[in-house]
């Protein structure tokens, strides 16, 4: 195979992986699409408890989300160093954006363990089920991430940067852009309105 | 501009912009809630929120993913605006049918008090909680 076809078939490769991946992540916002209709329609169902204004710090969330929105710089930086073929740069950017999504997720752990530790579980009231759920989903989803980091960051050790590497590179960085996103809307929807009512 | 600077710039504006798209949404949701505490927020400020988090998407897919900048047939953004159908069906359905629902399970005697103490007809078909 010649080098032109070469190239012509590795573009043809990532583009169908990278709309097939796009696919994945529509079909995962219809999923948290009902978790959030879920949630609006149950967050009132606190069965005598506490609602989320008595229970969410503001503070707290905002530090969560400003260390997303900037693991999603990071993962950004990511795909500029490799662009710029500047391996050096993939690693410091992929290294922090662990630390950072790793500090939210520790950070989202321990909010939990507060509710669960003063008897707000998920089997508390319907508020609160609904609540674990969302958040706890989008939780999942970022250990995930988390996961497929390492073995992204493995395998850039152990073989350097390939066409595959780019290719997973790439899909990692949309996976955590997509998290934020509905980040964005767990903030705004569950916290912030949360915290108004 | 190399391909590889235009695209740190891009990231960078995105960045900037969520970041004060969501600063801005923290202010005024704190300098409310100093203010008074009700059963709902605020209409215009539930508003005001819902639209910095959609400008928020905005910015995110347009400066993080480049949505609607790749080569015909734009497929993603076609797959896209079909999520966004599906998931405006199953939210405003939900929603819709389970306010209704909630409603039309008002027990008998709510309904009555609610009648009686405010003076209004609640519903003019009389036997929609009797479907049993």
């Amino acid at each position: 195979m010649s080098h032109a076809e070469a190239a012509l078939r590795h573009q043809a490769e990532f583009a169908k992986t990278t709309l097939g991946f796009w696919v994945y992540l529509m079909t995962d916002c219809v999923l948290f699409a009902c978790l959030f209709a879920t949630y609006a329609v149950l967050r009132g169902g606190t069965a005598g408890g506490p609602t989320g204004a008595q229970l969410f710090d503001l503070n707290f969330i905002l530090i969560e989300t400003l260390l997303l929105l900037a693991s999603s710089l990071t993962t950004g930086i990511a795909l500029v160093g490799l662009a710029a073929k500047q391996t050096k740069l993939i690693w410091a950017s992929l290294g922090l954006t662990f630390l950072l999504g790793a500090g939210f997720l520790g950070m989202e752990l321990y909010e939990f363990g507060v509710l669960l530790a003063e008897g707000h579980g998920p089997q508390a009231s319907a508020f609160l089920t609904a609540y674990f759920t969302l958040v706890g989903t989008h939780g999942f989803h970022i250990a995930v991430g988390l996961l497929w980091l390492l073995v992204l960051v493995y395998f850039l050790y152990k073989r350097g940067v390939t066409s595959s590497f780019e290719k997973r590179l790439t899909m990692f960085a949309l996976f955590w852009h997509f998290l934020d996103i509905i980040w964005i809307f767990i903030f705004t929807l569950v916290y912030l309105m949360g915290a108004l009512s | 501009m190399t391909d590889s600077k235009k695209l740190m710039r891009s990231y960078l504006i995105g960045f900037v912009l969520s970041l004060g798209l969501t600063l801005i949404a923290f202010v005024l949701t704190t300098i409310q809630s100093d203010f008074q505490g009700k059963a709902y927020p605020d209409l215009p400020l539930a508003v005001a929120l819902v639209t910095l988090a959609i400008t928020q998407l905005i910015v995110q897919l347009l400066f993080f993913f480049h949505l609607g900048h790749e080569a015909k047939p734009r497929l993603n953004l076609a797959s896209f605006l079909f999520m966004l159908m599906v998931v405006g069906i199953v939210a405003f359905g939900s929603l819709w049918i389970m306010y209704h629902l909630n409603y039309n399970m008002m027990p008998h005697e709510v309904e009555t008090y609610i009648q009686q103490e405010e003076n209004i007809e609640l519903d003019s078909s009389n036997d929609h909680e009797h479907h049993h």
